[in-house]
């Protein structure tokens, strides 16, 4: 498999498409400071939010339990998933037990995660997704390349192409408005028939066992009130103590993740509708894992409001596919890896650690120590390429000793200057684009042993 | 072992020490002098159209109005059909224009809450081309703290905080308004 | 106190190391300068071995124990000592050097607190804000957070005579250097280099300056290579500058 690195560059190629995903992403993180700037009391915000998330973690096994009785007593349906097939398993089983083929689902990182289409797909059952760019990937075969904006990797050209393939529109007509219009026609089809709708959960509320789901666009609204079964699958870091926490979370996420000031919809569900079915899926999948490692476990704490990603200079100049994973950016980097630290093994190197991903969280995630921890980590494990080590292993043993160090920088600037070839050459991937500094005569240490030194 | 009792052993197992929760200071945050210029301002930036009245009958009047220009309205605020409440997304997808009355409204960023009692059928207010919410003037609060303090989230079986008609970016994070629910939302302040 | 020259300032910007060691003595100080000094072990903790720098730290430790105050003109090699240097045998010396080294504007602005800095440099200057410096060692505010704004490298430069200071459209976005990441993500190192310099390049700076070297280094490196007429200078440098240059 491709690596970020090689990945990132095959984006870059396209210049203009790079310069155009950066500053857009740039737009949205414009947004967001200028969201946060208008509460004075936000690191005080981001503060309370840490610290209920701290405290839910560290609580959890009883907050479950609360949750579970109490998401009982109001009629839901509760099951327990210890992985993404037990979760795919409980979902395929509700469907055919009641004999459903048409569903809706709205925006769920954790079905992705999952690969519940694909599960469903394999046994002959389609899922509609309604968020709109959800549906343009689904229509182009693709996953979402970021989890707020899922095609943001795509231009109105694109969109426009596969809605003339898939929806009849007109052919070359890229108007936004235009193509929306179009999407709200077809999707609003599929919410009147649907017969099931499965959403993802922002947050579930121990003390009252409820569910939140927040969109822009109301699709979860239209699928799961039009369907006489919701299903609603959460990972079970989504768990907060009380309702009146919502309010500091509910602040945080949108500005956060595209500047407004709240989403358009903050749905709080807790009893099924009258002849209605609510069915809650909890799932493990790794995170009991992740909640047992100090260095990594506030991960768990994300709410996935992206950010991260819109910070990020490299995700900006790389696209969400240069982390062949489902949660892309800073925070896919940190938690990719907990699940296969070999075939991530590249995700927390895909950074130059400027910080700023920590600096916008808005639950304090330590992200970029995490993923310096996550590089000690991964070379313990060995999953660097061993040329990387040696490489490495030499500077370490030359740097310990200052007679070999003050020899070898000799030697360099030597070789820069009477050989500039042997290092100035295409194997250098430093040369590739930028000079080398020029040689000075010498080192500043033999400058202040001439002039200094008494 | 049930995989609940798997899950639940797990965390048990690996959970860190406990921290305590943060006392949240609602005195700390925001304030707004005008409460109903700020929500009117935000609602405005957010899409929504915000029109002032002087109390309940002038608000009636606005809503009899609304509703007169439209083919398919339905108005929650007085007597409705015995039906409302089950009436199926199929017949209700006709609807232009739909006029609920909400809890609370929050300053700091155009929200209001309505329950499902206020919204008779749950799918109404995300299914009507046009929506109207009616808000009373004393019903609207700085930020969704003193919201939250204000509704019992779990009183009714659902409840939303609706901030503006429904709209999305996801093409070239151009912004268009009406996705799937709404493409336009009043408020009425009486 | 005692001055700390990262490996690759010894080796290929000895200018760095004399402008900041002529400033320090100008401000008053008694500067020392370990000869036995190398690096602070950051290439390898950054590419994931930090146990293979313990020779490193140990070297570090052994020439910075007993001084006052530890200065070192660049803010990532300082903010990589402050939070990873180790040495299992001699733990009470590294951690009193963690909390008594500085970066070169930190030391001038919260320890000396110097008021009147006596240079003059007649350019037009872009600031870059290297990331280890403002976002790890805080030496100004970040764009990200709400907190009261502030920069000690700009306020030193604000001192300097004739300076014309412009500020780029994204005044603290990364450089991409990284370290080991300028050569194992060289695309997109590149890439953000690049457009750093597109928006100083649209403010028609004469230089680029910064608080670390390395970051300067490849900003220069890829100054060089477009052949553009834009040069790259350590802040010191410019601190350091008299009437004529
Ligand atoms: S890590 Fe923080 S910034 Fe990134 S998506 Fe999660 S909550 Fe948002």
């Amino acid at each position: 498999m491709k690596d970020h690195a090689t990945l990132a560059k095959e984006f870059i190629k396209d210049s203009p498409r790079t310069d155009w995903h950066d500053e857009t992403l740039w737009f949205v993180r414009h947004k967001r400071d200028k969201a946060a700037h208008s509460l004075p009391e936000w690191e005080q915000l981001r503060e309370w939010a840490s610290q209920i998330k701290n405290h839910a973690l560290s609580n959890l096994d009883s907050y479950l339990e609360e949750f579970e009785k109490k998401a009982l007593e109001n009629g839901a349906v509760v099951h327990w998933a210890a992985d993404a097939e037990e979760h795919n398993q409980i979902i395929h089983k509700i469907i055919k037990e009641n004999g459903i083929s048409r569903i809706v689902k709205s925006k769920s990182m954790l079905t992705e995660e999952c690969h519940l289409n694909h599960y469903l797909e394999a046994k002959g059952i389609e899922v509609v997704d309604t968020d709109l760019g959800e549906r343009i990937v689904q229509f182009r075969k693709e996953p979402p390349s970021h989890i707020v904006l899922p095609a943001i990797h795509l231009k109105k050209m694109d969109v426009s192409e596969t809605f003339h393939e898939h929806l009849h529109t007109e052919k070359g007509n890229n108007d936004p408005k235009y193509l929306t219009h179009a999407a709200r026609l077809h999707l609003r089809e599929k919410f009147i028939a649907a017969e099931l709708a499965i959403t993802g959960v922002n947050f579930a509320v121990a003390e009252t066992g409820g569910v939140v789901v927040c969109t822009n666009e109301g699709n979860a609204d239209m699928g799961t009130h039009a369907a006489k079964i919701h299903i609603a699958s959460m990972g079970f870091e989504k768990l907060i103590p009380k309702a009146e926490h919502l309010a500091v979370f509910l602040r945080l996420l949108a500005r956060s993740a595209t500047g407004q000031p709240i989403t358009t919809y903050s749905s709080h569900f807790h009893k099924p509708k009258p002849g209605q079915q609510l069915h809650i899926v909890i799932v493990d999948n790794g995170r009991s894992r992740i909640l047992g490692k100090p260095d990594f476990k506030n991960s768990l704490k994300c709410i996935r409001c992206a950010a991260c990603f819109n910070t990020c200079p490299v995700y900006r100049r790389s696209g969400g596919y240069s982390y062949h994973a489902s949660v892309a950016g800073p925070i896919g980097s940190i938690l990719n890896p907990n699940f296969d630290s070999k075939a991530f093994a590249d995700l927390p190197f895909a950074s130059s650690l400027c910080g700023s991903c920590s600096n916008v969280c808005p639950v304090k995630i330590d992200i970029h120590d995490q993923l310096w921890k996550w590089r000690q980590e991964i070379t313990r494990q060995g999953h660097v390429a061993v040329a990387k080590k040696v490489g490495l292993k030499g500077m370490a043993f030359v740097l310990a000793r200052p007679g070999l160090y003050r020899f070898g920088g000799k030697m360099l600037r030597w070789v820069l200057k009477t050989m500039p070839f042997m290092i100035n050459n295409r194997l250098n991937p430093w040369y590739k684009q930028r000079e080398m500094p020029s040689p000075p005569k010498q080192s500043f240490r033999d400058w202040y042993l001439k002039n200094q030194k008494r | 072992m049930s995989s609940k009792d798997k899950i639940l052993s797990a965390i048990k197992e690996s959970k860190p020490a406990s921290t305590a929760l943060p006392v949240i200071d609602i005195s700390a945050v925001i304030s707004f002098d005008d409460l109903k210029a700020q929500f009117k301002k935000v609602l405005e930036t957010i899409g929504g159209v915000c029109i002032e009245s002087v109390g309940k009958g002038e608000m009636e009047k606005i809503v009899a109005a609304e509703l007169s220009y439209v083919q398919n309205g339905v108005n929650t605020l007085g007597a409705y059909d015995e039906g409302l409440p089950l009436i199926s997304a199929e017949d209700l997808a006709s609807v232009d224009l739909a006029v609920i009355s909400g809890t609370v409204a929050v300053a700091e960023n155009g929200a209001i809450w309505v329950s499902e009692t206020q919204m008779v059928n749950r799918i109404l207010p995300f299914i009507a081309q046009q929506l109207i919410i009616v808000i009373e003037k004393k019903d609207i609060v700085t930020t969704m703290h003193h919201a939250y303090q204000k509704i019992d989230v779990a009183e009714t079986g659902f409840g939303a905080f609706i901030a503006g008609p429904s709209k999305t970016a996801d093409i070239e994070q151009s912004l268009v308004i009406g996705a799937h629910g709404p493409a336009g939302l009043k408020v009425i302040i009486y | 106190m005692v001055f700390f020259i990262p490996c690759y300032i010894d080796q290929f910007y000895p200018g760095v190391g004399i402008a900041t060691l002529e400033l320090l003595k100008k401000l008053g100080c008694n500067v020392e300068f370990p000869l036995n000094q190398t690096c602070c072990g950051q290439p390898m903790a950054n590419s994931g071995f930090a146990r293979l720098s313990d020779g490193c730290d140990k070297n570090f430790v052994k020439n910075f124990t007993g001084y006052d105050y530890i200065v070192g003109p660049s803010g990532s090699c300082v903010l990589h000592i402050k939070d990873h240097l180790h040495d299992d045998g001699n733990k009470k010396a590294a951690d009193r050097i963690r909390s008594t080294i500085y970066e070169l504007t930190e030391f001038i602005v919260d320890v000396l607190k110097i008021d009147n800095i006596e240079a003059s440099f007649p350019y037009k200057v872009g600031l870059h804000n290297s990331c280890h410096g403002q976002r790890g060692l805080g030496l100004s505010s970040m764009s990200e957070r709400v907190l009261p704004l502030f920069s000690k490298p700009e306020q030193l430069l604000k001192k300097v005579k004739s300076i014309e200071l412009l500020k780029p459209e994204r005044n603290d976005e990364c450089c991409g250097f990284g370290g080991t990441f300028s050569v194992f993500e060289e695309a997109v190192s590149v890439r953000m280099g690049q457009d750093r310099i597109k928006q100083h390049t649209a403010n028609n700076v004469d230089y680029i300056t910064g608080v670390d070297v390395s970051c300067l280094m490849h900003i220069e490196g890829i100054l060089r290579r477009q052949g553009s007429k834009i040069k790259t200078i350590h802040i010191a440098e410019i601190l350091n500058a008299g009437g004529a240059l």
